[in-house]
């Protein structure tokens, strides 16, 4: 029993190449979307905190703070 | 041709004398699992024999019907013939078990029996926490830490207000 339709032949070769050809530019995007959002939320914010908190940042301040609360061992709090 | 013949029919006579002779135990015998066995697999769609070895009265006028040409078979004939040789189409066989459910539920079960293990052993085995993690010494502790300006940029110590002496809010 002869049928008279009969199915396309599959595609044989160049599988893998149709594959990457499909996937790679959108593996491409998705890392660059990816290392963007996190410039853009990660390491900007933090240089901008950074920069903010040492603008007005007076060390010998901080540093009599700290000696006063008493954390160092090379210098003890001032006054007996 | 006549000689090649009766060639055949001595040489098969002297071998079936020959296991008379020996008393029978000439051949193995055969084991179920030794031969060809029938299985549904979607990798290898056709085994190596039939489903139904023993045809019934009607199956085998079936088969008879089989050798004419195949347009006068009806469609249940077809299907009969079908099931003769094989036992589960691609569909059956392909469809799932629904065994997933079971293995779902059993990791369910055990992971809660776990927590009633670690409970038990909280309350039966383990000794006491050290002193550090009393509330006063968490207290002294977390001083410290705002007196060595811990993370002053983004961290601990940035959520401390040292002006008014409290979290920031």
């Amino acid at each position: 029993m002869k049928s008279t339709m009969s199915l396309a032949k599959p595609a044989m070769r160049g599988l893998l190449a149709k594959r990457l050809r499909f996937h790679l530019p959108i593996a491409f995007g998705l890392s660059l979307v990816a290392a963007a959002a996190f410039k853009f939320t990660v390491t900007e914010p933090r240089k901008q905190a950074y920069a903010d908190f040492y603008k007005h940042y007076d060390s010998t301040k901080e540093f009599s703070a700290m000696r006063e609360a008493g954390v160092f061992e090379s210098v003890r709090p001032t006054g007996k | 041709m006549l000689a090649t013949r009766v060639f055949r029919l001595v040489g098969n006579r002297t071998l079936s004398t020959s296991i008379c002779l020996r008393g029978g135990h000439g051949v193995a015998k055969v084991e179920d699992y030794t031969l060809p066995a029938y299985f549904d697999r979607r990798e290898s769609p056709l085994p190596d024999i039939k489903f139904v070895q023993q045809l019934s009265p009607e199956q085998k006028s079936l088969k008879e019907k089989e050798k004419g040409s195949w347009a006068a078979l009806s469609k249940e004939e077809k299907i009969a013939l079908y099931r003769i040789s094989f036992k589960e189409s691609f569909a059956e066989m392909d469809k799932g078990t629904g065994e997933w459910k079971s293995v779902v539920a059993g990791i369910f079960f055990f992971i809660g029996f776990t927590g009633l293990v670690v409970l038990w052993q909280r309350k039966y085995v383990y000794g006491d926490v050290p002193h550090t993690f009393d509330p006063e010494y968490k207290q002294k502790e977390v001083q410290r830490m705002l007196d060595m300006r811990i993370n002053p940029v983004e961290g601990f110590s940035a959520k401390w207000d040292y002006e008014n002496n409290a979290w920031k809010k």
